[in-house]
Parts: structure tokens; C-alpha cells; sequence
């Protein structure tokens, strides 16, 4: 039987003050929460600096700021030590943009290929790739040129070692070049439709329109994914940890072994004795690279805001 | 005139593709490769024993374990930690000052180095508060490492929720923190859970970040508690090949165990990239 459902306006209407107070405590309370968790990221970059610096600052006690970023010799464990970090900032520096020069060029065009030439179908499958290539282990990619790369170049160029900037940069390429593909690509997709179709309305052919209307548009959002991916192969460790020779002088050639930043961390951290001078340097070293990258963040974080996409209103 | 402009549209456009193939091309030669040397070292035993004879022989279990501990734990700490994130972000910030400040951060914690990461978590889990180099000091690190993708993902995941639902659920006189918890939490579920299944793909593959918190190069017992050390397939991996006196004997386990991440790592990926298409799709119907 179904009689009149009993509409219960009592409960609802006079539903007292205390409760809804009580309720609004509850909403502000979750709300305050949620902000705090939020928080966490940024917290986190100031620890890291904090801790950074708490470990790394005592070896200026020893060694002056100056002498520590342009000293050419690096030899924690001699009597007396010198710390001297110039030889690996500069092995950081030539590794870093001898990629880029490889990365930009390959990523950008693959990026141009898929988001302007490419067919629906053959989107649908590149795209994903391109995702599970950024995804690939770094150890992976520095085994593969331990075991593939090294000898290659060694029998080809005839070298006293594989193990150089040269491989070092090809490897860090190949991590590269998927981070600036997929985000060039991001970049591309956002020019809007009605640009392309009034270039090709003017009569310009496929290559006049990426070049001059595209690539153009999307420069803002290029130039942020080539800092990112300049940015991840500053910061790459792995790689040339295993791959780039690791030794601790200025690199003559592109067939010299070298010591990136990070590769000096990365093998030394383990045999530095708690506290001394040289984990000390260490934590200093990581200072520098950290100081690097985040500037390089920073101006890309300020490229992409500076110069947002807005759709044809940019032009 | 018109050759010439044709002839220029035709080499461009021809240079594009070739550079598009050739990309292609340089990364199938490397999982091939990889697979190819990887699959004759992989068996049941070399999945399920623990390393012999100064790790020359046997499989690596030990590793295997490690890796699932540490992801486990990044993941336990980072998941909430996310989404928290995000709810905020999306439902509850108005864009601002206080935004902008969270969003750098959550920006530039993406582009740490993972190095910096590693003595990070040195300094802060293992030393200052004691944790030792230990699953739990690596979990941590990890754990905020892969916070950024996390938090990307769940974001997006919320975007996705379509206002209406939102609308909805207010209108029936539930209060705010009804609506998300039981509106727009459930929906967004899926597309959470694929970006947390891409953070384990990223934590099972780093390996600076545990080298001082975490890895150890050889232990023969499995570990016992959070607080004891584990061996990770990707430090395994970089150990073999770097140190010791028999990197050539090794090379078989050596492949063997990049294979192994490597299927992991993008089996992992995979997988979530087809669940993310499958609710885009869902969503566009």
C-alpha cells in the first residue's frame, strides 16, 4: 500500500542551529587539512634546500666558495685535499648541450611530424610510445650504452675509450628527446584550427604553414619543453654515472672521458666518510646542481606564464 | 617559383618523417636488443632464487622483493598525499597568490634532480631522523619523488568530473565535503589509480634516489622490517655492471635483469595508458 510518503520537514526544517554549526566546524576543518597537505610540495623544496645546505655549507670552512666552484683539481682523499669543482661543472655543461643539440632537432621534428603530418591512426600509436619511451629506466639506458654504445664508438673511432662526453651525450639524448617530443607536441595540438586553415586559405603549402604559423604559435610552449628536457639531462644521473668515463678533469674533446655533477655525487657519496670534508663537498656539489636546475625550472616556469598560449588572440 | 616552393615543401616534410622514423627506429633497436640478450638469461628459477656464488649465479629474487617493498611504500605515502593535493587545487583553491605558490612548488619538486633526491633523503631519513639506510628512508624518498606525477594525474582525474555532478549533489543539500566524498571521489577513482600505477612505474625504475637510502649491494637474508636494508632490481642492475671482478661473467644476469625492469617498468605504463583510454573513451560517448 502506498500511502502519502510522510514528508518529514521536521527533521529538515527545523533542523537546529548547534548541527549546522557543527557541520560548517566539520567543512572549514577538512578545508584547513586539505590546504595543509598541500602544502607538502613546496615544504619539501625548502627542505631539500635546508638539508642541502645544513650538509653541504661546513665545507666553505675549508675551502672558499670561490676556489670550491673554479678550483681545477678535485682530490678529496690527498694530504692536504683540494675540492675543486670545475672540471664537472663543465663536464655537466658539454654533456648537457652536446645532447641538446641532438634532442632539440630530433624531438621538435618528431613533435612537428606527429601533431601535423601524422594520420589519425598513426597518432593514436606514436603518442602512447613516445609516453612509454620517457618511462624507460635511466639505468637501462646507461647499461645499453655500457654494453652497446662504449664499444661501438671505441672500434669506429679507434679510442683509447668508449666511455666518453660522446656517449654520454647520445644517451642522454635518447632520455631527452621523448620529454621535448611529448611536450613540443602538447604545445603544437594547442594552435588552434582556424590558424592552419587561414594560412592554407592564403595559399601556403604544408611546409610554409608549420614554419611560419605553427612552429611560430607554439613557440612559447617549444621553448619550455626544450628547457625541460636541457633541465632533465643536467639533472640525469645514471647515465653519466655509467656512461660518460668518470674522470674528474676538463673534457679536451667529445671523445674525453668527463664527470658530470651528478656522476660525482653519485659515486662517491658511498665511500665519503660520515661528516668529513668530502661528504661535505658532496653535499655541496649537490647544491650547484641543484641551483642549475632550478634556474633552469624557473625560467621555464616564467617562459610558459610570460608568454601563455591564448589561442589566435596572440598573434 | 612554384617548383621551387614545391621542392622546399617536399624535403621539409620528407625530413620530418625521416627524423619521426628514425627515432623510431633507435628506440625499437634498443628494446630489442635488450630483449633479445635479456630473454635467454630469464627463468622460473632466475625469478625466484637468490643470487649464488658472489652473485656470478642463481636468480634475483632478493631484488625483486626490494623493488615491490620500496614502490609499495612510496605509493602508500604519495597516494594520499596526491589526491589531497588535488582536491584542494581543484575544489577548493580560487586561483591566487596561495595556488601559484603551491603549483611552483609541486612544478619544481618535478624538476628535482633525482640525485638531489638521494641526498635529500640521506640527510633527512637516514641521518637527521634516524631511520637508517632502510625500506623506510627509500619509501620516503621515493614517495616524494613521484609525488608531482601523482598529483598531475589526480588533478586531471578531477577535471574530468563533469560539473553537473557536482551541481547535482549541492542542490540535494549535501554539503561540500559530501559532494566530493561521494560524488566526486568515486568518479574520479579511475583516472586516480592510473596515475598512481604510472608513480610505481617511475619509483620501480629510479635508482639514485635509493642508492644511500635504501639499496644494498649483497645481503643474503630477505628483509625482516621496514627498518632493514633490500636490494632494488635497477641498483642490481648498476652494481653488476659497474662493480666487482667479474662484469663479464655477469653479463647474461645483467640482461637478464634489465629485461626484467624493463617489462615491468613498461608493462606498468602500459597498462595505464590503456585504462586511460578507456575512460577517455567512456567519457566521449
Amino acid at each position: 500500500m502506498n500511502g502519502p510518503v510522510p514528508v518529514k520537514t521536521d527533521r529538515a526544517g527545523t533542523r537546529s542551529n548547534r548541527a549546522l554549526s557543527k557541520s560548517r566546524r566539520a567543512e572549514k576543518l577538512i578545508k584547513s587539512t586539505l590546504f595543509l597537505v598541500s602544502t607538502v610540495s613546496i615544504v619539501i623544496i625548502g627542505l631539500i634546500f635546508l638539508f642541502l645546505f645544513r650538509e653541504g655549507v661546513p665545507i666553505f670552512k675549508v675551502e672558499s666558495i670561490r676556489s670550491f666552484l673554479f678550483g681545477r683539481y678535485w682530490y678529496p682523499t690527498y694530504d692536504p685535499p683540494e675540492f675543486g669543482i670545475l672540471p664537472m661543472i663543465i663536464g655537466s655543461l658539454a654533456v648537457s648541450l652536446l645532447s641538446s643539440l641532438m634532442a632539440v632537432p630530433l624531438g621538435l621534428l618528431s613533435a612537428i611530424y606527429i601533431s601535423e603530418l601524422a594520420s589519425q591512426r598513426v597518432k593514436e600509436i606514436t603518442k602512447p610510445v613516445i609516453e612509454l619511451l620517457a618511462s624507460i629506466p635511466s639505468v637501462v639506458i646507461g647499461f645499453f650504452g655500457m654494453v652497446v654504445m662504449a664499444p661501438f664508438l671505441q672500434s669506429t673511432f679507434d679510442l683509447y675509450t668508449g666511455l666518453n662526453v660522446f656517449n654520454a651525450s647520445i644517451m642522454l639524448a635518447v632520455m631527452a628527446v621523448p620529454t621535448i617530443s611529448s611536450l613540443s607536441e602538447d604545445a603544437l595540438n594547442a594552435v588552434s584550427r582556424e590558424l592552419r586553415e587561414a594560412s592554407y586559405a592564403l595559399g601556403a603549402n604544408r611546409w610554409e604553414t608549420i614554419s611560419r604559423v605553427v612552429v611560430p604559435a607554439a613557440l612559447s610552449g617549444i621553448c619550455t619543453a626544450v628547457i625541460l628536457g636541457m633541465s632533465r639531462a643536467l639533472g640525469e644521473t645514471m647515465v653519466v654515472l655509467m656512461v660518460a668515463g668518470g674522470a674528474a678533469a676538463i673534457p679536451r674533446s667529445i671523445f674525453d672521458s668527463c664527470r658530470p655533477l651528478p656522476a660525482s655525487i653519485a659515486a662517491e657519496m658511498a665511500e665519503a666518510p660520515f661528516r668529513s670534508d668530502h661528504y661535505h663537498a658532496l653535499f655541496a656539489t649537490g647544491i650547484v646542481l641543484f641551483v642549475m636546475t632550478f634556474c633552469f625550472n624557473l625560467l621555464a616556469d616564467y617562459i610558459s606564464h610570460k608568454y601563455r598560449q591564448t589561442g589566435t588572440a596572440t598573434l | 617559383m612554384t617548383f621551387a616552393r614545391r621542392l622546399k615543401e617536399s624535403i621539409a616534410v620528407n625530413t620530418i618523417r625521416f627524423s619521426a622514423l628514425f627515432l623510431a627506429l633507435i628506440m625499437a633497436i634498443i628494446i630489442l636488443f635488450l630483449a633479445v640478450n635479456g630473454i635467454g638469461a630469464i627463468s622460473w628459477d632466475f625469478l625466484t632464487q637468490s643470487p649464488r656464488e658472489a652473485m656470478t649465479k642463481g636468480g634475483i629474487f632478493p631484488a625483486i622483493l626490494g623493488t615491490f617493498y620500496l614502490t609499495a611504500g612510496a605509493i602508500i605515502v604519495a597516494f594520499p598525499l596526491g589526491v589531497a593535493t588535488a582536491i584542494f587545487l581543484q575544489e577548493y583553491a580560487l586561483e591566487g597568490r596561495i595556488v601559484r605558490i603551491i603549483r611552483f612548488g609541486v612544478n619544481n619538486l618535478a624538476g628535482v634532480p633525482s640525485v638531489v633526491f638521494g641526498l635529500f633523503g640521506l640527510a633527512v631519513f637516514v641521518v637527521f631522523m634516524k631511520f637508517g639506510s632502510s625500506i623506510l628512508s627509500g619509501s620516503l624518498t621515493l614517495a616524494f619523488l613521484i609525488l608531482p606525477v601523482l598529483i598531475g594525474a589526480a588533478e586531471e582525474a578531477l577535471k574530468s568530473v563533469p560539473q553537473t555532478y557536482r551541481e547535482a549533489s549541492l542542490a540535494l543539500g549535501a554539503t561540500k565535503w559530501q559532494t566530493i566524498s561521494r560524488v566526486v571521489l568515486p568518479a574520479a577513482l579511475p583516472g586516480m589509480l592510473t596515475g598512481s600505477i604510472l608513480g610505481i612505474g617511475r619509483a620501480a625504475g629510479e635508482t639514485a634516489p635509493i642508492m644511500f637510502t635504501a639499496a644494498a649491494f649483497f645481503t643474503t637474508k630477505l628483509p625482516k622490517s621496514i627498518f632493514d636494508e633490500v636490494m632494488a632490481l635497477p641498483y642490481h642492475i648498476y652494481v653488476l655492471a659497474t662493480a666487482g671482478t667479474h662484469i663479464e661473467q655477469t653479463r647474461p644476469i645483467q640482461y637478464g635483469t634489465a629485461l626484467v625492469l624493463i617489462i615491468l617498468v613498461l608493462g606498468l605504463n602500459g597498462l595505464a595508458i590503456i585504462i586511460r583510454t578507456r575512460i577517455r573513451r567512456r567519457q566521449h560517448r
